[in-house]
């Protein structure tokens, strides 16, 4: 990790191949090498990650994301969990969690709830292929693909299946003694759904995938 | 230090591109450009009140009703940390308590703070140290949907007629709403301001170059 220390007042020696970048946090505005541009690359005045310094970022962001697409497919269709109180017995898959909420004035947050865990990270998902995945094929940019991929980021904050899992996890903890609780599938699948997405935004570096996204032919 | 403002530019925040001032949109991501977004603290004004608004009916009213053999429980947030404690499960309580608790109120504050802070015009804190709140509230902002979800998979799994019930109360609903409310005033925040307003900061202040 370098600090972004190449300041722009201070570079006489301007390459005409340097880059312009921008702190969104705090306005500073950095020239970088084509160098230090594919490093990882610190703000020098609020400490921003500028950039990531991952060259395979694409790659990596698009197959993640593909693969993400199908584990939540499953995720939708298998059972959760599985509950067994005496005589009574009830599977839920992630869809089902919809059905306990949606009466009267719960219907709201039932989509809310729904938005949260499941469309808006599929969105996403989808967002991401859409955007980053002609460059990959060799193809030209789809229609919009700025848009996806802005919203790609836009959405990060209210994707919140990582906060669902721990969710589930009290949920567990609180019927313990009223029923005895068993894991389905997609509970391991959204797991590990969970753990990519952590593993991808490790190489969600915005300079890079911008810059991929505007040298690619249209 | 130079800024994109001093140097009569514009940082797109989607993508980090530089541009001239003036221009309406960033070319490269489409983006809308904004040197300073003027009324960001009275937008963080606006939704941190309608957070607090939303956070009071969520204390008072119940988070879940239980209903064992025809007998209905009800339970609010703290309630329902009780209830953990008393089954011993005390990390569990602790996780939950903070969510729900620590963290709700812990963002009315800091957000509070940062925005009285930001409607003088210098400040003397050390802008490293306001950013690093800034970033701890919209990190960790989100957890507090935590309890919302833990009702939401209680009310779907636990319906077994006479036996036992779980449903979702109203407090469920204001609960989700103030944290969708405090979210969003996090991100209304301008983080550019902390260092425009900063006192003694010759670098940054306008037209310096
Ligand atoms: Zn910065
Ligand atoms: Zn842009």
């Amino acid at each position: 990790m370098t600090d972004a220390t190449a300041e722009i007042g201070d570079t006489a020696r301007a390459a005409p191949e340097d880059t312009l970048i921008g702190c969104p946090i705090c306005d500073a505005v950095y020239r970088l090498s084509p160098e230090t541009a594919a490093e990882a690359t610190r703000c020098a005045r609020c400490g921003y990650r500028l950039t990531l310094g991952r060259s395979t970022a694409i790659t990596r962001v698009v197959a993640i994301a593909a693969t993400n697409v199908a584990l939540m497919m499953i995720v939708i269709f298998l059972p959760f969990l599985d509950l067994q109180a005496g005589t009574f017995e009830s599977r839920a898959s992630v869809l089902e969690v919809v059905v306990g909420f949606s009466s009267g004035i719960m219907v709201p947050l039932a989509f809310a709830v729904i938005a949260f865990i499941l469309v808006l990270p599929i969105l996403r998902f989808l967002f991401l292929i859409y955007a980053l995945g002609p460059i990959l094929a060799g193809a030209g940019n789809l229609p919009n693909a700025k848009g996806a991929l802005r919203w790609a980021f836009k959405l990060k904050p209210w994707a919140m299946a990582e906060i669902f899992m721990i969710g589930v996890a009290v949920a567990l903890i609180k019927l313990a003694d009223l029923a005895s609780v068993a894991t389905g599938p997609a509970f391991w699948v959204f797991g590990l759904v969970v753990l990519l997405n952590a593993y991808q935004d490790s190489f969600m570096c915005r300079h890079t995938l911008w810059t991929a996204l505007q040298d690619n032919k249209r | 230090m130079m800024t994109a403002r001093g140097r009569g530019q514009v940082v797109c925040r989607s993508c980090g591109e530089v541009e001239p001032m003036g221009r309406a949109r960033c070319p490269r991501c489409g983006e809308y450009l904004d040197s300073r977004d003027e009324t960001s603290i009275e937008k963080v004004w606006a939704w941190l009140l309608v957070g607090l608004i939303a956070y009071i009916p969520a204390n008072l009213y119940p988070m879940l009703l239980t209903t064992q053999v025809f007998r209905t429980e009800e339970q609010t947030i703290v309630g329902g940390v009780v209830e953990l404690i008393h089954y011993g499960s005390y990390a569990v309580a602790g996780i939950v308590f903070f969510a729900s608790v620590v963290i709700p109120v812990g963002k009315f504050i800091v957000i509070g703070y940062l925005a009285v802070l930001m409607s003088r015009p210098r400040h003397t804190s050390d802008p490293h140290r306001l950013l690093v709140l800034l970033e701890v509230v919209e990190f960790i902002g989100r957890w507090s949907m935590i309890d919302v979800f833990v009702v939401a998979i209680l009310s779907a799994l636990v319906q077994f007629d006479v036996l036992a019930t779980i449903n979702p109360g109203i407090a469920a609903v204001c609960f989700a709403l103030s944290v969708i409310f405090t979210m969003l005033a996090a991100q209304s925040f301008d983080s550019r301001l902390i260092w425009d307003r900063m006192k003694d900061d010759t670098q940054g202040a306008p037209g310096h170059v």
